[in-house]
């Protein structure tokens, strides 16, 4: 009885043994960058400091979560002169917003290593849900989340005013992430 | 007064199309790369750039053209001197009218911004984005275009000067409708 009770622990304990949590983002091989389009021309720009906390296990991506913060003062938007005007009130508001958030809230398997991860980002004091498609790619030292999202930055009141003419610049901005993590 | 002997219409509808966006380019890039950072500053670089790579493509038709087309000579009144400074001048606007869009495109491209002509058609970038460079290729665009400038005053002075003071009809050659 007491054998059978071992037999049946070990059991149950060996998949949980193979399986890695991962939640030890690696910083400086994580990145987020954007893209949109000004005047039919291609902008390429991203973030250099933010913050990721995750746990991730691909037996139970269904307990999965992710927040990051984003600092948005280390925003590249292309040019120095565009950097300092998306601080101000028309875009970013930044000295009354300073961040921004995206905490998860649910993750769905789709197969192949792809996940549907649904989530809120918060930008400028406003929430909006979004849905995530991200592609886990395992490795041997880090796992890497690739994930790619289209935001539509007139539903965050970035860029207001004179700035809210979307032939000059698109509302549809390209996010592109990449999260690096270990299970250590 | 002997006949007027007139560039081809094919001559003189490149040169005045290449006269009028020079004219239209010009006064806006003075203008436009004072102002703060609005949606207006970018329609007018994007108006700009559209504008240097029409000349640049019409400047690549317009040499074509004149090097398989004789230009109609010169009056014979006209000095030795004059006629090589008058080969110069032309020979000189030429190269700057490829040189100055040309500089103004990798310009773009070294401060990170890809020229797309009208917003549709996308030209390389034949250099990367460099900061330095993007500065570098301001100040080369700026001297450029004063060295055009002053040369196209020599240009329609000159023109002026064989018209009105010598008495000839001068302007003819360059004008539309008449006789070839």
């Amino acid at each position: 009885m007491r054998m059978t009770g071992l037999i049946l622990l070990a059991a149950l304990a060996a998949p949980a043994a193979n399986a890695v949590e991962f939640h030890t983002v690696l910083p400086k091989q994580s990145t987020i960058h954007f893209e949109f389009r000004q005047m039919g021309v291609p902008i390429k720009g991203g973030f250099k400091r933010f913050t990721t906390q995750m746990a991730f296990d691909p037996a139970r991506p269904e307990a999965a979560r992710a927040q990051i913060e984003i600092d948005l003062a280390s925003i590249d938007a292309g040019s120095s002169e565009a950097d300092e005007e998306s601080a101000g009130k028309l875009w970013f508001d930044r000295s009354v917003y300073p961040k921004a958030t995206f905490v998860s809230s649910q993750v769905r398997a789709l197969g192949n290593n792809r996940y549907e991860m649904r989530g809120t980002l918060t930008l400028k004091g406003r929430s909006r849900d979004m849905v995530v498609p991200v592609t886990f790619v395992p490795g041997n030292n880090a796992a890497v989340f690739d994930g790619a999202f289209v935001l539509r930055r007139l539903d965050f009141g970035i860029g207001e005013g004179m700035w809210a003419d979307v032939a000059t610049v698109a509302n549809e901005v390209q996010v592109r992430f990449r999260i690096a993590a270990t299970g250590n | 007064m002997s006949t007027v002997m007139r560039y081809s219409t094919p001559a003189i509808v490149l040169h005045w199309l290449v006269a009028l966006l020079i004219f239209a380019g010009f006064p806006l890039g003075v203008y436009m790369h004072e102002l703060p950072l609005s949606p207006d500053k970018l329609k007018l670089y994007s108006y700009h750039k559209w504008i240097g790579v029409t000349v640049l493509m019409l400047v690549a038709v317009r040499l074509g053209w004149r090097l398989t087309h004789m230009p109609p000579p010169l009056p014979d009144s006209i000095a030795a001197w004059q006629r090589r400074a008058s080969a110069i001048a032309h020979g000189l606007l030429y190269v700057l009218m490829i040189v100055i869009p040309l500089s103004g495109w990798l310009m773009s491209s070294a401060k990170g911004f890809q020229t797309v002509w009208f917003g549709v058609l996308p030209l390389p970038d034949l250099v990367g984005k460099d900061k330095a460079l993007g500065d570098l290729l301001a100040g080369v665009h700026q001297a450029l275009n004063f060295t055009l400038l002053a040369l196209v005053i020599l240009h329609v002075a000159a023109a002026l000067k064989h018209h009105f003071i010598e008495r000839r009809p001068f302007l003819q050659r360059m004008a539309w409708g008449g006789k070839e």
